[in-house]
């Protein structure tokens, strides 16, 4: 399988974290299974004709472009030049140069979420004019228009995600190596279902807390953060809680809430990232598919139930009431 | 005969680069650097709430990604005016110290040894061992090192939670409370990480015996193996002490407070041999040949606007200046004020050039396991690590901090809890920088000239050794 990996506005940490792959690495995987890196940017020797020489192969047909994978978002700025980044060696826009690597790939990968949506490169005012490939934001339609379809018929598949897992790329990888993803593997944001339909929430270590209501009020306490510190984990869709990061972490693991990175709108949301914006006392972004008034009605159930030693516990930076342990009578 | 040639994309750094060289008769005559992509961190994060620098900043740079979380918890608690309780500052440390040396060890492995697999070289009695090991994608060491790396970076899953882009660094401290069990688990995670430097780098020399050495010639004699010994036998095979010389001039802000006052690495400059106090207030901006319109000057003046219709600019990359002349940061730098005698010797013989920028990285990569371990000591597990803050402040904060490249500020000016003016300098700003306006070059434009490139001009390796012996990290640059 022939893999061009292509990077514009980003911060190549999504390529950092997929070098952090493990059981494998990443090179021992791609020995394993024929992978072919054409163009890696951390890894590859230097191009011997610039990335001219690359494209020239892949048009003249001398291998063929399995996956393309980009990283960071395209810049289209200033005023749809594509300026902000005219690629090292040419003199096109990195933008126009995608656009022909795009038009030989069987797929096309956007790896991360400036990639695939803009994400924090297409911040606030958008200075860069940055896009996702196939979305700006939330909305269809970036670079490719919402009905492109590369040469094995999918649309854009988004490992969304600021960065992404090492395993979210290899898996989605591995997958495209046996045409085993297809459309309806995708969800509506074209992110992988092996993933993306699960929740942070999913295996959260704050459960507990989480199902009495008791809440964290700083940063580093272990109760839950949905309720005062902006944590999104009932909504973000990523399986972080189910699969480890970096041998042991994710973030709601290490202290703070979850930001939601996988979304369409991670790095245009209004309000600050670590408080939780209310309505009238209450959090404005409950679970998705849950009705408020129950929501409301069980929380303060939960609330009256909640156990003393959850209470001390949720403002605390480390437990001051353990568990307790169950008497046995002989 | 002169022409000018163009190199690009350099692959194996940190986002794009392009350099243009002018060449006549096979030898530099002037180099121009160009950092090719602007995202415009700075124009993003003004109107933000203060605490969202935390979750923008570290997107800077996805390899200086917890330099970039510490440098805007630092402006921002200097703006708060409040300080991490003792065990928040060294767990903070332990995470930049965990990747500055990821980031060393990245570099050396996967960015720089490979270069020396160049056909150019195929003759020498060296080069079937060094293909062995380092040609890329397939060098025997490299999945070794992408191993040791990611069990490394552990020590940033259980303290940040990931890596890279963490929110455990705040302000205030760290967010993650480690338990005593944790503790001694971080301790076996160091040392897993030194019995890998020991076996795959010293060549089996003890990381203490190689720290021990003060002259160069010690350094001969404690190590003849590793992948360190084969480094110093490249340097003498292709006389990289001579390679790639910028003026010479370093600077670090220092790095790793110690909450009993201080950095445990002092800051200071270099500067014709001596080591002198760094005085941040003369640190500008030109912006000459960068494409802004506006002014330069003082972080905390500056107001700028892209324009890539500018004439005579060439690189969105500004050119800081340190009262007016050129200066370059980086691990050598780091090490030469922290007053390794080695590192200053070896200032004072050669100055700033391939072998020694590397070899300064090399130490660095050697010494922070030791030092971490003492830090790990100095955890815990009972005390507060975060302090609450209110975060509706006005007012300035300067955050220093030196990323694994070199040093790194961030300024940031906050009204009633809301970013209004959000400069950073990221350390490859300087050594990638353009000419300024009195036309000095920047250094590694200076570090060009003079290279004999002969007929194969832009695919010579030395212009490679020299570009990726700065560890230049692109997306930081311009940001």
């Amino acid at each position: 399988m022939n893999i061009v990996w292509l990077q514009s506005g980003g911060c190549s940490g999504c390529t950092m974290s997929l070098l952090c792959a493990e059981q494998p690495d990443l090179l021992s995987l791609s020995q394993l299974q024929g992978w072919r890196w054409r163009y890696f940017p951390s890894l590859s020797p230097q191009l011997p004709k610039g990335l001219p020489g690359l494209l020239a192969a892949v048009e003249q047909g001398e291998w063929s472009l399995d996956v393309l994978c980009l990283e960071g978002a395209v810049m289209t700025g200033p005023d749809e030049s594509g300026a902000y980044h005219i690629a090292a060696g040419m003199d096109a826009s990195m933008r126009d140069v995608l656009l022909r690597f795009i038009e030989q790939a069987r797929y096309v990968v956007a790896v991360g979420s400036c990639a695939a949506f803009g994400g924090i490169t297409a911040a606030g005012p958008n200075p860069g004019e940055a896009v996702g490939l196939q979305y700006a934001h939330h909305l269809s339609g970036g670079l490719l228009s919402a009905t492109f379809r590369s040469r094995a018929g999918l649309p854009v598949i988004n490992i969304a995600g600021c960065p992404v897992h090492p395993d979210w790329v290899t898996e989605t990888l591995l997958l495209l190596q046996q045409d085993a993803l297809d459309e309806a593997d995708l969800d509506p944001l074209n992110r992988p279902r092996f993933y993306a339909d699960k929740l942070v929430h999913h295996g959260c270590s704050r459960n507990e807390y989480y199902e009495y209501k008791a809440s964290a009020e700083h940063l580093g306490e272990l109760g839950c953060m949905m309720e005062h510190l902006g944590c999104m984990g009932t909504l973000a869709h990523a399986d972080c809680n189910q699969r480890s990061w970096n041998g042991q972490g994710c973030c709601t693991d290490a202290g703070y809430p979850c930001i939601d990175c996988t979304a369409p709108t991670f790095g245009t949301r209004r309000h600050a990232y670590q408080e939780t914006p209310k309505l009238g006392g209450i959090p404005v972004g409950l679970p998705t598919d849950m009705p408020k008034a129950w929501f409301i009605a069980l929380s303060s159930l939960a609330k009256a139930a909640t156990p003393e030693r959850l209470k001390k516990n949720a403002t605390a930076e480390r437990p001051q009431l353990p568990p307790p342990v169950k008497e046995i009578k002989l | 005969m002169s022409r000018r040639i163009r190199i690009g994309p350099f692959n194996r750094v940190e986002g794009d680069l392009e350099v243009q060289l002018e060449v006549v008769d096979g030898v530099v005559k002037a180099g121009w650097v160009n950092s090719t992509l602007f995202r415009g961190f700075e124009w993003l994060l003004a109107g933000r709430a203060v605490t969202d620098a935390l979750v923008y900043a570290p997107r800077i740079c996805g390899i200086c990604s917890v330099s970039q979380s510490v440098a805007a918890a630092a402006s921002l608690a200097q703006a708060a005016a409040i300080t991490p309780p003792p065990s928040g500052q060294w767990a903070t440390n332990l995470m930049l110290a965990c990747e500055n040396a990821a980031d060393h060890l990245t570099h050396f492995y996967l960015f720089f040894m490979p270069d020396f697999v160049a056909e150019a070289y195929a003759d020498y009695d060296w080069y079937p061992e060094v293909a062995r090991r380092f040609t890329p994608m397939r060098g025997e060491v490299l999945p070794r090192v992408l191993q040791a790396r990611a069990q490394w970076l552990h020590i940033l899953g259980l303290l940040g939670g990931h890596w890279p882009h963490t929110l455990a660094i705040q302000p205030g401290g760290t967010t993650r409370v480690l338990q005593r069990s944790e503790i001694a688990r971080l301790q076996v995670m160091i040392g897993q990480f030194e019995h890998f430097l020991v076996e795959t780098l010293t060549g089996g020399v003890p990381l203490a015996a190689v720290l021990a050495v003060e002259t160069e010639a010690q350094l001969r004699k404690v190590v003849s193996g590793g992948d360190l010994g084969r480094f110093l036998l490249l340097c003498d095979a292709l006389d990289l002490w001579q390679v790639g010389r910028t003026p010479g001039r370093l600077f670090s802000y220092g790095n790793y407070p110690d909450p009993n006052g201080g950095r445990v690495f002092a800051s200071g400059i270099w500067r014709e041999g001596q080591v002198s106090q760094l005085n941040t207030q003369t640190i500008t901006e030109d912006i000459t040949h960068a494409r802004y319109r506006g002014e330069g000057g003082a972080p905390w003046q500056a107001q700028v606007q892209p324009d890539v219709h500018k004439q005579q600019a060439y690189t969105f990359c500004k050119a800081p200046r340190l009262d007016g002349e050129v200066f370059e940061c980086g691990a050598l730098a780091r090490q030469v004020m922290a007053g390794v005698p080695l590192m200053q010797a070896l200032m004072r013989r050669w100055g700033s050039v391939v072998a020694t920028r590397v070899l300064g990285r090399l130490w660095e990569l050697m010494r922070l396991p030791g030092l971490m371990r003492q830090w790990t000591d100095q955890l815990n597990p009972d005390e507060d690590w975060n302090r609450p803050y209110d975060s509706h402040f006005s007012g300035h904060g300067l955050g220093l901090v030196e990323a694994a490249r070199g040093g790194l500020l961030h300024w940031i000016e906050a009204e009633q809890g809301l970013i209004r003016h959000y400069e950073i300098i990221a350390p490859t700003t300087w050594n990638f920088s353009p000419r300024d306006a009195t036309g000095t070059p920047g250094p590694l434009e200076q570090a060009l000239v003079g290279l004999q490139v002969g007929e194969e001009a832009g695919q010579a390796p030395v212009v490679h050794h020299v570009v990726r012996s700065f560890d230049p990290c692109m997306v930081c640059t311009v940001h």
